[in-house]
């Protein structure tokens, strides 16, 4: 009954893309999360995630209803631009590390490089600085993209609520399974995840920069899903073309 | 005293307009370019022109040849 003709492919692209990048983006930051917890002790750990966390939805509250007021045809195209600068960033990086040009992202390595940072940082009395400033910024940095997505998707496509409870969930699901399998974070196919978002970015991208300049898109919202299908086509080909004859690492 | 008011804001515009740059060019200022190229000939084609089922065409394919560009770029930076 819920899933219904009423649900368009604009809602799914929009559902899939913040659920996707929320979800890479809280591995990353779990890892950090995880590694201060276990190193200096979880309360500063949890203080510093849930300082974050308030601070981010601080934004998505301030800078949602603001955007609204923008006219949906300037709103689109700006939007619309920026989704494909980001997705453009994404999916290249994603490609990059695929083919074998750029090496991929190791939540291990950061796990240890974090875990050896803090140990190096000296012991403060009463609360633990450190703890919660490296538990702030990681949950911070990483959470700045997934509520710029957020704002982004959900303005343009008048479901900001929809943007942000996704967006919540799949902090929430993160969470709870970082918990259980926190040492299995690198199983996570995070570059997969990466080439998706980016296609998902790019396709509403093109979208809203079309409906932006009065493009009358054959199919309305299915064309989404036409570019879904044609930018991961592209990618694939992409991936295949860019793989070089001697592996190499080491692209900025 | 007024001379710290005064840093204030200008550091935090200025962290504002570092946190946009990095976000937007980054390490691929050919993507921003190419973004804002593309947005430039599509508006050329579909408000100037009003030639609606050449935009549909131009878009997506500008955007592909946008990527295939900065990855030809990427290729060429690791084998130096």
């Amino acid at each position: 009954m819920f899933i219904g003709a009423a649900v368009s492919s604009g809602v799914v692209v929009l559902v899939g893309a913040v659920f996707l990048a929320s979800t890479v983006e809280m591995v990353e930051a779990l890892t950090i999360v995880l590694a201060v917890g276990r190193t200096r002790g979880w309360r500063s750990a949890f203080e510093g995630t849930g300082a974050a966390l308030v601070v981010l939805a601080a934004l998505v509250a301030a800078f949602g209803p603001a955007l609204v007021q923008i006219p949906i045809s300037v709103l689109r195209l700006l939007v619309g631009s920026v989704l494909l600068i980001f997705g453009m960033q994404w999916l290249r990086k994603a490609i990059l590390r695929a083919s074998g040009l750029k090496a991929k992202h190791d939540e291990d390595l950061i796990y240890q490089e974090t875990v050896a940072e803090l140990r190096l940082a000296g012991t403060t009395p009463g609360r633990d600085r450190v703890a919660f400033v490296m538990a702030f910024k990681g949950v911070f940095l990483e959470g700045l993209e997934v509520v710029i997505t957020v704002l982004t998707l959900g303005t343009s496509a008048h479901r900001l609520g929809l943007a942000a409870i996704t967006a919540v969930s799949a902090v929430v699901v993160v969470g709870v399974v970082g918990v259980i399998v926190a040492k299995q974070l690198s199983r996570v196919p995070e570059n997969a995840m990466k080439m998706s978002v980016g296609v998902l970015l790019i396709s509403y991208g093109t979208f809203w920069v079309g409906e932006g300049l009065k493009v009358k898109w054959p199919g309305n919202d299915g064309a989404l899903l036409v570019f879904v299908l044609l930018y991961g086509l592209v990618a694939w080909l992409l991936v295949l073309s860019s793989r070089p004859k001697s592996s190499l690492v080491g692209v900025a | 005293m007024q001379q710290k008011n005064s840093s204030l804001p200008f550091r935090i515009l200025k962290g504002f307009a570092m946190f946009w740059w990095d976000f937007l060019v980054g390490d691929t200022p050919e993507l921003f370019v190419a973004a804002v190229l593309l947005v430039a000939i599509t508006t050329l084609v579909r408000v100037v022109w009003q030639l609606n089922g050449w935009a549909v065409v131009v878009l997506p394919l500008l955007v592909i040849l946008s990527l295939g560009i900065s990855l030809r770029r990427a290729r060429r930076l690791a084998k130096k």
